[in-house]
């Protein structure tokens, strides 16, 4: 399939990122973070073509079954990581901090290395419980969400690395070398708190829509299946963040961790309950 | 009250107003969440023991880990959560409705030294000259501002979206709406579940806690239940049921539904979730002797030792509606005789006969021929049942959320005040800002806003 062809190269273009944004850290030469910037751009490009035409592909294969490029591990793990680069490209024409691509660049090749590498990419028509338009709305949702927490997480770290030296230096003052390259902690914790910002609304969506389809399809909105549950424990932590930041004592470090602890539970909520426990969402066999 | 009576209540009026509160709630609520994601719910006292043994089981039960989500403890932490919405808006919403509605319309020192948006601008032009220069200037590029004179100064006020500040407080609420929607739900509405067999119909349904069946008020008939795959596999396309509402013996509503396009009549909706067989197949052959080419049609079920012509049997030992992509199958064993004597490990010469290809068994050379003309299968449908009065609650609820926590997150306050008063024989003018969303950005906005403020006053 020419799609999978496309996200081949995708790949191979967000690896290429990657890792000129890594050596931007120490080399910090302006050129190859801009070389990274731009294999950033090639691969998104790329990917937007290959989710389009694998839509299109579902309905020559499918005929009239065709459907969004949403439906199982695969296809949502691609798409993940087409957010989470949508995301850091908006974050990088809105603040042009190169030093950020090296710490969310590899949370996309590496969904993409796993999918191209571990997960199915057949395109198979949709079982009865997924024919519903309520599955787009809901799967984009979500990953838009989550996107947004995972570029907050990467940030986070940043945050963490930067202030963390910064406290170990003399009187605070700001830290040199490879870390100079980093936004201030400021910006940093700012982006942390705008990230999480867009992605909780994001994530509410996601939710209801969720229980929306749950309704429609089963009559029931809240089921306290694991998934359910474990999205209302992301939501949970992420309105704990939302209210540390006007606490004293709760902002910085301890935001930082839990902006850390909200994407570790994110991930847990999309692959670790359908790898570990059971229940509704039943693409993690795929 | 005594002092002391009225500090505790003070106390207790705090806490469940503070901030710190909602947020160890929320950390709790997190983390006790994921205990029923680990222990699985509401299952039967025989397999907790099988998997954990019968003393961790008791613990469980006292616990309440086999049915958290509903256990006194965490319905209590809701409770907590639901008391620190309703304390926390009761406290500051009042604050915040003055705030709004009876802003601060006359700056003074005092407040321009809270702002962290301040210029002063002094300049030689009369005082009423860059009272109405400052009043165009604002009205153009921020919005129209009450004015106030007082004691020879002029006051300018103008905000925007003053609204804004109300966005936290509707999610709270979102909150407290979806709650009362989901009890709406647990107490006027039930989750219940019936199976009709294709061709009857039922006037009551099973609630999933209970044991006695609910009354519907009304009949629900299932007049056929079906499958259908995708073409050339054995995946499901779709499971339909063709459900008829009726009343009094009368047919009220027709629906075929499927997953995901259920039935609604009377705030009772069905939802396609299961089906089955019942009792064996009935099918239908045409069976040809190849010598004398005389043709006969068959009806035979599952099982059945059916005669053939010139004294031999066959019967159905196996049947799949869908055998290999090749669509409705039966495997068909022939043998010699009627009262034929089975010898136990004997085997018969059995064969597949395909429903979609009726030619087929011809090719075999056996003495008859088969062709499955039909086949009969009753099927009954299972059904969801749910009424749920609370749902339109839970979805306004929802609808807030979404609204409130955007305009909270993403929209802005802002204000701007200007006092304009004779300093020595010149005109003063100070001019504040300030905006409780996105301070950054404002800062760049009001460096403009200011800069040019100060060049339209020196014209």
């Amino acid at each position: 399939m020419l799609s999978v062809k496309l996200f081949n190269a995708t790949t191979i273009a967000y690896f290429v990122s990657m890792i000129m944004f890594i050596a931007f850290l120490p080399t910090r030469a302006k050129v190859v973070a801009l070389i990274g910037t731009i294999a950033a751009y090639i691969g998104f490009v790329l990917q937007t073509g290959a989710l389009g035409y694998r839509w299109y592909e579902s309905y020559q294969l499918l005929g009239a079954d065709g459907r969004a490029p949403l439906s199982n591990l695969y296809e949502s793990v691609v798409f993940f990581a087409w957010t989470i680069v949508m995301f850091y490209l908006l974050l990088d024409l809105k603040y042009k901090q190169r030093s950020i691509g090296a710490f969310v660049m590899p949370f996309a090749f590496l969904g993409m290395t796993w999918a191209q590498l571990g997960l199915n990419d057949a395109i198979d028509p949709l079982v009865p419980a997924l024919q519903s338009n309520w599955l787009t709305y809901h799967v984009i949702t979500c990953f838009l969400g989550y996107a947004a927490f995972a570029i907050a997480c990467g940030v986070s770290i940043m945050y963490l690395i930067k202030a963390g030296k910064e406290e170990n230096n003399a009187e605070g003052s700001p830290a040199g070398g490879i870390l100079s390259l980093f936004p201030s902690v400021r910006i940093l914790d700012d982006i942390n708190y705008k990230a999480i910002m867009v992605g909780f609304p994001l994530l509410s969506l996601g939710i209801i829509t969720g229980a929306a389809w749950a309704n429609y399809a089963w009559g029931t909105y809240w089921s306290w299946d694991p998934k359910e549950t474990w999205s209302l424990i992301v939501w949970f932590i992420y309105a704990a963040f939302l209210h540390a930041r006007f606490t004293r004592g709760w902002v910085g470090k301890k935001a930082a961790w839990l902006s850390i602890i909200g994407f570790g539970a994110t991930i847990f909520c999309y692959l670790g309950v359908n790898l570990v426990l059971s229940g509704l969402h039943s693409y993690g066999g795929g | 009250m005594s002092a002391k009576n009225r500090s505790f209540v003070d106390h207790i009026w705090e806490f469940f107003c503070s901030l710190k509160l909602a947020i160890i709630t929320l950390i709790l609520l997190a983390v006790t969440s994921i205990i029923g994601t680990v222990i699985q719910q509401g299952k039967p006292a025989q397999e907790y023991i099988q998997e954990y043994g019968e003393s961790t089981y008791k613990l469980f039960l006292a616990l309440d880990f086999v049915d958290m989500y509903h256990s006194w403890w965490f319905l209590t932490l809701l409770n907590v959560f639901a008391i620190n919405l309703i304390c926390c808006s009761i406290k500051r919403l009042p604050r915040i409705l003055k705030l709004v509605r009876e802003p601060n319309r006359v700056a003074e020192d005092g407040l321009y030294r809270t702002l962290s948006n301040f210029e002063e601008i002094v300049t030689s032009a009369s005082l009423q000259d860059v009272s109405r220069k400052a009043q165009e200037y604002v009205t153009k590029n921020f919005g129209k501002p009450d004015v106030t004179e007082q004691d020879g100064k002029v006051y300018l006020f103008a905000q925007k979206t003053a609204w804004a500040r109300f966005g936290v407080y509707v999610t709270h609420i979102s909150i407290l709406i979806i709650f009362v929607g989901a009890i709406m739900g647990n107490v006027w509405g039930y989750k219940a579940y019936v199976n009709v067999v294709e061709g009857t119909s039922t006037d009551e349904v099973w609630p999933r806690s209970g044991k006695e069946p609910i009354k519907l008020g009304f009949e629900v008939r299932c007049d056929r239940f079906a499958v259908e795959y995708y073409p050339g596999s054995t995946r499901p396309k779709e499971f339909t049921s063709d459900l008829v509402v009726l009343e009094n013996g009368q047919e009220i509503l027709k629906k075929t539904i499927e997953v995901n396009d259920p039935l609604s009549y009377k705030g009772i909706t069905f939802y396609q979730s299961s089906y089955g067989q019942m009792g064996d197949a009935q099918f239908i052959f045409k069976v040809t002797e190849r010598e004398t080419g005389t043709t006969k049609e068959v009806r035979a079920r599952r099982g059945e030792m059916i005669s053939l012509p010139g004294g031999g049997g066959f019967r159905v030992v196996d049947f799949t509606e869908q055998f290999q992509n090749f669509g409705a199958a039966a495997r068909i064993e022939v043998v010699p005789e009627l009262d034929h004597d089975h010898k136990p490990g004997e085997k018969h010469a059995s064969f597949v006969v395909l429903k979609a290809f009726p030619e087929f068994d011809s090719r075999r050379g056996g003495k008859y021929i088969f062709s499955l003309q039909d086949f009969k299968q009753k099927y009954y449908t299972g059904l969801q049942v749910a009424k749920d009065p609370g749902v339109w609650v839970v979805w306004l609820g929802c609808f807030l959320m979404v609204v409130g926590s955007m305009s909270a997150f993403f929209l802005s306050h802002r204000r701007v005040w200007l006092t304009i008063q004779p300093v020595d024989d010149k005109t003063g003018i100070k001019v504040g800002a300030s905006a409780h969303r996105n301070q950054p950005a404002f800062e760049i906005y009001f460096d403009e806003f200011k800069k040019n403020l100060k060049t339209e006053l020196s014209e």
